[in-house]
């Protein structure tokens, strides 16, 4: 029985009489208790994916395609009504601006427990206690007064972690955090990421992780997706795709981050620019920066398909492999 | 190496006229608007009679084939008073709104460039203004300079003024800060550079909204004078004097008000549904496409 | 790095405050000390990056600078000038000489002018005596330099890319020949691989025209990647100086060890334990006496809450202030 399946998710939106897919062919599949992130970079499509699993409003107007299977049940064929029994409490969503997913003028307190009680019949008393305890596990220093402030009085880190109970509240099974820390001091992101992991192991906790940032993902998670223009272009464990990338657009990523020691003038970068929905290429939507690129390309939209390394990747010069 | 993309070169106001075409309610407006102007500046060759040739004959006369609509207490022509009042509110409107919106620009300018003292004290005077019902304000001016079309339009630019100047000075103190700004001035451009060909430039875009929704604003004050017997003199036909005029007859010739209340009402209709198209265009324009 | 005998610029002493002015008459509600005395200098031809969090001050050095703000105390001296004391007319001439290229290519261009209009405008602003034609062909070589071409100079800046629009906002620092540029987070607005980009153009560019840069960042990987030596600042203080190759190694200071430490690489599992650092970095309202730094510090001891350390030199031509620095300074 899996935990999260994702099958060939497509979302399409009719503008200006054209219809553009930001994403298509999204397909991969995660387990109870694992850390599966999601990475790309703008216009990837990878917020996206996290809304249509969660099934919020930025799709109106839009036409899902595909299956999204939570414990074997298709989301996607929910009514609304039964999504929203499911939001909350089973699959629980993190937003990107913890500045903004707090209402200024309700206590934190006040507002974690409302989630309490969208889901449980619980309480007054019991619920605040619940609550404190649970902002406690998230190490929110003095728990019990921070309950009684305002989103303003609040530093970003303390703002994140109450945003992160809000999600944990109902003890949730999968829980999908967008781009959690890039507000953040990158010292409070390595507190907050190292929150995430341990929350992951000890409460058996799916998490979802969607960011830009790969050094994130190498170090927390154990799968990852690689998201481009909307497709997938990679998926893996996190050692087989991290030390044996195998799409180019993988390898010209990795190749683009400095890290410490690297000697000056070694950076490569990847040129041109990501296609803007609605101008994406004919085939391969990489094709135009790949350095690889060669005569199906153009034409044919690379299928995903698994190698002998263990990686699943969407590149006609594995296919061709393949084929023979 | 960057790719050398072919760009469709849109220019913001451009952009603006392309999303208005869109906007049903905005192009009805507009329409309206061009009505009036039509009928403004044409007026001496549209309206049937002169409108204020009286007829003895004539006095009171309902809506006829010769009157279409109708005569008033001396006999004149309601349908040709109408057009030439189409012509007076039209430049009442546009000037008084004309004169508010440059005191605005200006007290507004100083009090968000400056800000500190001066700004509190303009600040406090524009909402002194601002509380102050635009009649009794409008009322004051004509008790001071008399009565007529001049007076009128200077007491309406005074009246309003407030809020144009708040609209500027809320976009300058948001823009002061702009990054864009601070570039300018780190190439050692001066306080005017920066003011002139910067802030007020971006500002620039709310104060026409609200200045052509002022527009209509404006007409219905001068018709609330006018009725009040401040406003044009007889035998300047303006809608609110004509309305006025035509109370006392309200139950035996109606049409002496209703005629021209209901040009007032579309025409103000007009502007009004152009500036909320506007508004919904400004508003689309500056969110982020998905 | 080049040993200069006299230095290209040189900072001694800066420091600002900002009251927080709120409530009904505008009351003083409290200070911010942003920048907290301090001195470096900067050699000719090299890249100094300035590293720290948010509050640490560096964006407010850069202003300061730049004389876009004023500050109570301190000096800056530029080619043995104290710009600090310049006239008005002095420093619209030394705007020549210094410029900055700011972290938000979103919104660093008048959004109603065309990016060929927005490149004219430094020209125009410094009076600069040239005929239309020749400032025409200035700017397209600008654009040519950044790596653009006159079609993105017709465009506005909402019609260009994140990279395309810091491009543009790299080229008009250049326009006016500056010796010297601050770059403050040019690229933390940007994805990655247009980072590398960016960075790449600038690497070339600082070449082809001898340039010094000022690097401001948050990321301390793109920091010792790209420049010689780093600043490292907390709450307006420096708290150390280190050449860029030594600090993954050997840092002193505890705060730059917890900065590395924080650092998510891309090897999967290289680090077993993610940072120990707990707490955040505390109100400005409140820094409390001695070391800023001491409430986070792992290290800290009672004297590190009463005293504040002063920066001294390290034997690796570096500097820090700690009271009990992570490596021996003998």
């Amino acid at each position: 029985m899996s935990f999260l399946k994702v099958s060939d998710l497509k979302v399409e939106f009719q503008v200006d009489k054209k219809t553009i897919t930001p994403i298509e062919n999204i397909s991969f599949e995660m387990n109870e208790g694992e850390v599966l992130g999601m990475v790309g970079e703008t216009g990837s499509g990878k917020s996206l994916t996290a809304h249509a699993i969660i099934g919020l409003s930025s799709l109106v107007g839009g036409k899902i395609g595909g299956r999204i299977l939570f414990d074997n049940q298709d989301l996607l064929m929910l009514s609304e009504k039964n999504m929203q029994s499911i939001r909350g409490s089973q699959i629980a969503f993190i937003p990107q601006n913890p500045m903004t997913s707090l209402d200024p003028v309700y206590k934190v307190g006040d507002q974690i427990v409302e989630g309490l009680y969208k889901h449980t019949k619980i309480n007054k008393r019991k619920a605040k206690q619940q609550v404190i305890e649970l902002m406690g596990s998230l190490r929110i220093p003095k728990p019990e007064s921070v309950f009684q402030q305002y989103p303003h009085q609040l530093s970003g880190g303390l703002k994140q972690r109450i945003v992160i109970a809000m999600g944990l509240c109902n003890n949730p099974r999968l829980l999908i955090a967008d781009e959690p820390t890039t507000a953040l001091d990158v010292t409070v992101q390595a507190q907050i990421m190292r929150l995430f992991k341990e929350m992951a192991l000890e409460r058996g906790i799916g998490l979802f992780l969607i960011t830009h940032d790969l050094g994130v993902i190498a170090q927390v998670c154990d799968k990852v997706v690689v998201m481009y223009a909307g497709n997938m272009v990679e998926s893996g464990d996190i050692e087989t795709v991290f030390n044996t990338p195998k799409h180019p657009y993988t390898k010209a990523l990795l190749g683009c981050i400095p890290h410490l020691g690297m000697k000056q003038g070694t950076l490569s970068a990847i040129d041109g620019n990501v296609p803007s929905v609605g101008t994406y290429p004919s085939g391969c939507r990489y094709h135009p920066r790949c350095m690889h690129s060669f005569s199906p390309c153009q034409n044919n939209i690379p299928e995903l398909m698994q190698i002998e390394s263990g990686n699943r990747v969407a590149c006609h010069l594995f296919q061709e492999k393949n084929d023979c | 190496m960057v790719e050398i993309i072919k760009i469709e070169h849109k220019p913001p106001w451009l952009v603006i006229l392309n999303r208005f075409s869109g906007n049903k309610m905005g192009i009805v407006g507009t329409v309206l608007i061009l009505c009036l102007i039509f009928v403004a500046i044409f007026a001496p060759l549209l309206e049937p009679y002169s409108y204020k040739e009286q007829n003895v004959e004539m006095i009171s006369e309902p809506p006829s084939f010769s009157h279409l609509l109708g005569t008033d207490d001396f006999g004149r022509d309601l349908l040709s008073r109408t057009i030439r009042g189409a012509r007076i509110s039209f430049v009442v409107g546009v000037l008084s709104v004309a004169i508010s919106v440059l005191i605005g620009i200006v007290i507004g300018c100083i009090a968000g460039f400056y800000g500190g003292v001066v700004d509190l004290v303009l600040t406090t005077i524009a909402d002194l203004t601002w509380s102050m019902p635009a009649i009794l304000i409008a009322l004051l001016f004509v008790a001071i300079i008399g009565a007529g079309l001049e007076s009128v339009i200077v007491a309406i630019g005074l009246s309003y003024w407030a809020q144009y100047a708040r609209l500027v000075r809320g976009q300058i103190l948001s823009l002061k800060s702009a990054v864009f700004i601070e570039a300018t001035k780190s190439m050692g451009a001066s306080d005017y550079v920066i003011l002139f060909k910067h802030l007020l430039p971006n500002s620039i875009s709310p104060v026409i909204v609200a200045a052509t929704i002022g527009i209509g604003n404006a007409i219905v004050l001068e018709a609330t004078l006018g009725f009040l017997g401040m406003g044009a003199q007889p035998p300047t036909p303006s809608w609110g004097a004509m309305m006025s005029n035509g109370t006392a007859y309200l139950f035996i010739a109606p049409w002496m008000i209703i005629f021209p209340g209901l040009a007032m009402m579309i025409t103000v209709l007009g502007f009004n549904l152009f500036g909320d198209a506007l508004i919904d265009i400004m508003d689309v324009k500056n969110r982020e496409s998905i | 790095m080049t040993a200069n005998i006299r230095n290209f610029l040189d900072v001694k002493d800066l420091s600002v405050s900002f009251d927080i002015r709120g409530g009904l008459f505008l009351r003083s509600i409290g200070t911010i000390k942003a920048v907290d005395h301090i001195s470096f200098s900067v050699n000719k031809g090299e890249i100094l990056g300035v590293v720290g969090e948010s509050g640490c001050g560096k964006s407010t050095v850069a202003r300061l600078l730049l004389r876009l703000i004023k500050p109570d105390t301190g000096s800056v001296t530029f080619n043995d000038v104290d710009i600090l004391k310049m006239t008005k007319k002095e420093i619209r001439l030394q705007r020549r000489h210094m410029q900055m290229v700011f972290q938000d290519p979103y919104s660093a261009m008048d959004p109603r002018y065309t990016i060929f209009r927005s490149l004219c405008e430094p020209f125009q602003i410094q009076g600069v005596k040239l005929k239309k034609e020749e400032i025409r062909k200035k700017v397209d070589d600008l654009l040519e330099l950044v790596g653009l071409n006159s079609e993105h100079g017709f465009a506005y800046p909402h019609e260009l890319s994140g990279g395309q629009k810091q491009r543009a906002d790299i080229a008009r620092a250049l326009a006016l020949s500056p010796q010297f540029i601050i770059l403050d987070e040019p690229t933390a607005a940007l994805d990655v691989s247009v980072q590398a980009q960016i960075i790449k153009l600038l690497e070339g560019i600082r070449e082809r025209l001898n340039l010094t840069f000022l690097f401001i960042s948050h990321d301390l990987s793109l920091v010792s990647y790209f420049c010689h030596r780093v600043i490292v600042m907390y709450l307006g203080r420096i708290v150390e100086v280190i050449s860029a190759d030594l600090i993954g190694e050997s840092p002193y200071h505890p705060y730059t060890k917890a900065l590395i430490e924080s650092i998510f690489e891309t090897v999967p599992g290289q680090k077993k334990q993610l940072s120990t650092l707990e707490g955040e970095v505390p109100s400005p309202f409140n820094i409390p006496p001695g070391c800023s730094f001491a409430s986070r510090c792992n290290y800290a001891q009672a004297i590190c809450r009463k005293q504040t350390p002063v920066l001294k030199k390290t034997p690796d031509e570096g500097q820090m202030a700690c009271h009990f620095p992570l490596k021996s300074m003998n």
